[in-house]
Formats: structure tokens, sequence, C-alpha cells
């Protein structure tokens, strides 16, 4: 059990897709302007990972080795179309806000990473923990990133203001840097600055 | 008692196995400000020579303070002139230091807290790099920018654009440039537009607070100054980069001691000369038909040439790499102050974009160089044979 729970564990800080493996930054730099759209795109991606692991999990014995990407794209093809429906039906404003990212998660590459590297030679039960913890690790680090550049970008959180009024009228005025998105990746670039610190063992030698 | 035996009972408690032992490079930063390092090299032979970091960055802060102390005048001289006061010279430069001096304790105060908090972070000793940078940080702001962006920009410059990268020495941008470039972006209303550049100007309504290149990128032709207000520096801008005059005199100062590179200087001069000529024959716009001799001596592009593209960490370091460099960054300054409307001032930019390319022209440099001799060994070779 506690081998399965590294599986969980393990992707959220020493081995993170984005700050570890600097994987999936495009989406990182994409949507986390605004709190509400990093969180559902976190939502998808924890929902499409988990959903096209066990996929490949189950077929991973069928598929010939030779069109193993192709057979990995349909299924996450089809997965990631599954979840664009599913939120024009029940979250139509956030999936225009969101438009093309959404459609875009088939480009990501923590998802056709974990299906090679993982998914095609574990079990059904390993690769859905492998899944759903990869996209937390992607998850936390793109709330965490997008929770700054609201609050300090545009003063917000989940849209609503969360800096006061008088701070306004002492001066303070909204970092129009942090909108662009350049400060996203110097916003990862901090984060991994400060996971190292903590997490000596990451630090590569030489 | 004379300094150097208070300097030893102060540094006591903080020498090796002592108590303070961690905080040693906040202590040893003051007396290697004050005295010579006595460290001895271990192996070998090596020349020495008066000249170190230190004395390298005073030259330059000398260098800057023409240009610094015009900076304080025309604050003053342009508060009260756009404003319609009477006034005199001391009124001026009265005005101008109490806008200017509390700005420069701020960037000193918070790089240098940053600097110290590192160095001892990091157990080596606190390095002179911020003496310049805090000073030129101020000098590129605009007058009313309010302190704590000053703070927050300075803070920026220091964390990310040079501990980021190991401390002084290894910063790819220049540090001065990152802080202003923070600002220009985080702030923009307070970096830009007519307002700004003439001290307590958005108070006043009717106050035409606007640069020359301002004026030009929203398509005024007629400029109310004239050649030589421009060249002395009687004009809006930011703090200290409105005096070529002044300018050229720090660049006189930094390619005599040999502090700056001429190279670095010359090559811009000519970039900048040489695409505003060519914009001069085209003249598609305002900017265009702006003569090119008067692209060189409005906005910042001497300052910015004259004390950040020579920064020698940031910069090209060979030979034929300062003269691209050089040309690149005159070249780039103009085109970005011609072509984009957004930023009438280029200098900045084109600055930071050469400083990411500059190791990339030094490797080719350096490249073609090794072609070149061995070429010249293989046929002398053959001529051997």
């Amino acid at each position: 059990m506690s081998k399965n729970k590294v599986l969980l564990t393990d992707p959220l800080d020493d081995s993170n897709p984005i700050t570890v493996q600097v994987l999936g930054i495009c989406s990182a730099l994409a949507i986390t302007v605004q709190l509400k759209a990093a969180i559902v795109m976190s939502l998808s991606v924890i929902a499409v990972m988990a959903a096209s692991n066990v996929t490949i999990s189950i077929l991973r014995d069928l598929i010939p080795n030779r069109i193993r990407i192709i057979v990995q794209l349909v299924v996450v093809a089809s997965m990631v179309v599954l979840v664009d429906e599913v939120l024009r039906a029940y979250a139509y404003d956030v999936s225009k806000e969101l438009s093309i990212f959404i459609g875009l998660i088939i480009t990501n590459c923590i998802v056709m990473g974990r299906l090679e590297a993982f998914a095609l030679g574990n079990g059904v039960w390993r690769s859905f923990l492998d899944g759903v913890g990869n996209a937390f690790g992607y998850a936390w680090i793109l709330i965490l990133v997008a929770f700054f550049r609201e609050l300090l970008g545009s003063g917000k959180l989940l849209g609503v203001q969360a800096i006061p009024d008088f701070v306004y009228e002492m001066g303070y005025v909204d970092n129009g840097l942090m909108l662009l998105s350049p400060m996203a990746l110097i916003t990862v670039g901090l984060i991994i600055w400060v996971q190292r610190s903590r997490n000596r063992k990451l630090i590569e030698q030489g | 008692m004379n300094i150097r035996k208070i300097l030893d009972t102060v540094k006591k408690p903080f020498e090796k196995g002592q108590k303070f032992e961690k905080y040693a490079p906040a202590v040893n930063a003051f007396d290697t400000f004050l005295f010579v390092p006595n460290h001895t090299t271990k192996h070998g032979a090596h020349i020495r020579d008066a000249v170190d970091l230190k004395r390298t960055m005073i030259t330059v802060i000398i260098a800057l303070l023409p240009a610094l102390l015009y900076g304080i005048y025309n604050t003053g001289f342009q508060y009260y002139s756009q404003l319609g006061f009477a006034f005199t010279t001391l009124d001026a430069v009265i005005h101008g230091s109490t806008k200017i001096v509390p700005m420069i304790a701020v960037s000193y105060i918070v790089g240098l807290a940053i600097e110290f908090a590192f160095a001892i972070f990091r157990g080596h000793e606190v390095n002179e790099g911020y003496l310049v940078t805090g000073l030129l940080i101020p000098m590129i702001m605009p007058i009313d920018i309010p302190l704590w962006m000053v703070g927050l920009s300075v803070a920026f410059a220091v964390l990310i654009g040079k501990e980021a990268f190991g401390g002084t020495g290894m910063n790819i941008l220049n540090p001065a440039l990152t802080a202003r470039a923070f600002a220009f972006f985080a702030y923009p209303t307070y970096m830009s537009g007519n307002k700004v550049w003439v001290s307590e100007a958005s108070n006043v309504d009717g106050v035409s607070g606007e640069t020359i290149l301002g004026m030009l990128a929203s398509g005024e032709s007629t400029i109310p100054y004239d050649v030589s207000q421009m060249f002395y520096g009687a004009i809006p801008g930011s703090i200290a980069e409105t005096s070529t005059l002044m300018v050229l005199i720090g660049a006189l100062i930094l390619i005599y001691t040999g502090v700056g590179s001429w190279r670095i200087m010359l090559g811009s001069v000519l970039g900048a000369a040489l695409t505003g000529i060519l914009f001069n024959l085209w003249g598609a716009n305002e900017l265009m038909n702006f003569s090119w001799f008067n692209h060189l001596i409005v906005g910042g592009f001497a300052f910015g040439v004259v004390f950040m593209a020579t920064d020698p960490v940031s910069a090209a370091q060979t030979t034929k790499g300062k003269w691209i460099y050089g040309i690149l960054v005159g070249l780039f300054c103009i085109l970005i102050r011609v072509f984009n409307p957004a930023y009438p001032e280029g200098v900045m930019l084109a600055i930071l974009l050469m400083n990411v390319f500059a190791p990339t022209i030094d490797h080719y440099v350096i490249e073609s160089n090794i072609k070149k001799r061995l070429n010249r060994k293989i046929k002398s070779n053959l001529n051997v044979a």
C-alpha cells in the first residue's frame, strides 16, 4: 500500500511535473491570470489524466508497440472532447473563457508523458493513482501561480476584490507585470527556487 | 586610537570560531570599504594592481555625479518653469534634492539589505556591485514615482535579476535596467505618458510635461525645444538622463580611466546614427523625420549607452564582440523608437535585448578566431612541407 501511496505523493513534490520535470509550462503561462480558470483547467487535467491513464492501462497488452503513440493520442483526444462537452453543458461561461486551452490539454506533455512512462507498463489501479497524483502535482502549482497572479495583478481572487480599498487609498497599485506571461515563468521560477532550497536532494550535482 | 584599531576591536566577535562568525560578511564589507583587504594569494606569482572592484565602482560613481547633479537641478527647473513660478537656482536644487535624495536612500537601503542578507545566508563576502546599481536605479526613474515602487523594483532587480543567477558578476541582464523594466511593465501609468516627467505635474492641468520622444510618437511635429536645450538637458525626462553634455563628461571619465569600453559607446553611436540616417531618408512618421543627430541627444540614449550598455558583466567581452554589441544596441534603440509607438524610448529594451545576446556574440567571435588561427597554422605547416 505504501508503494501505491508514493505514486500519489511523489509528483506533489519530489518529481513534480512542472517544477522538477518542467513539463506543461505552456498552460502554466496561458491560463494562470485568473484563479477560476486555473482551477477549472486543473480539474479538467485531473479528469483527463485519470481517465486516459486507466484506459491505456487496460489496453496496454492489446496495443501494438509501433502504433502506441497514435493510440494514446486517440484516447487522450476523446477524453479531452468529453471534458470539453461537459464543461460546455454545465459551465458554459468558463468554457468560453478557457476556449482553446481545454482542447490543448492534448498537447500537455504531462499527459502523454505519463501514458508512455507509466500506464503502458503498470496495472489499472496503480495507473489511476499515478495519473491523479501527477495531475495534482500540476494542479497545485497552477493554482498557486494563478493565486499570486490574480491577487497581485488585479487585486482580486476568484473575481472578487481581495485587496481592501484602504490599501489602494494609501497608494497601492496593482502590478501590471503580473498579468503578462513572463511573470508566470518568473513565478514558477521562484516556486522552484523555494522548493529546491527546502528539498536539497533536488539540486543537481556538479 | 585609529580606525584600524577600532575596526579590529569591533571585528573580534565575528572572527572564525567566535560567537557571530555567521555575520562576518556584513562587518567585513565595511572593513574592505575603508581598507585594502589583507588577503594574499596562496599559489604562484600574481601581478597585483591597485584597481579592484571597489575602485572601479567608485570611478563609475564619480562619472555619474555630473549627470546626477544636473538631474537634481533640472528636476527643480522643470517644476518651477513648467508650473510658472519664479525661482532661483538654489530653489531648483532644493526642490530636486527633496525629491531625489529619498529615492536614492530607498534604493540603497532596500538593495543593500538584500545583498547583506544573501551574503550572510550564502556565506560569501558582500560585493560592491550594488554601489553603482543603487545610484543608477533612481537616476533612470521618472521623478514622481512613489518610493515603494522604487523599493519594489530594486528588490526585483536584486533578487531575480542578480541573486537568482548567483550574485554580482553572474547576472545576465543589467540590474539597473531590470529594475526599470520591472517598473515600466508593472506600473505603466507611473512610468510613461505625458504627466510623469515633470515633478508634481499630475496635480496640475495644462502642464505639458511630455518628453520630446513622447511628443513625436503621438504625431506632433513641432518641438518646443531647440537643439541646444536638448544637448544641455533642460527638457523633461527621467531624472538624470536629460543632459547629453553631463553624460559626455561621465563618458570621458569612464574612457580615460578605462572603466567603460569606448568601443561599445562608439559602436552604439555609430549604429544609432546610421539607423537614424536611413530612417531620415525614409521619413514615414514624425520619429523617422526627426534628425538622426537629435535622436542621439534626446531620451535616454546617451545615458544608457555610456553607463548601462558598458556594464562589464552583462556586455560582450571580446573586442570584436563589443563592436557588434554596441552597433546592435544603437540599431535596436532607434528601431524600437521608430516602429513601436507604445515605447517612445527604446534604449532600455535595446540594451536588455543585447544583454541576452552578448554571450552568443562572444561565442561566435571566439569560434571564428579559433578557426582563423587553425587555418593559419595549417597553411604555415603546408609551406614548410
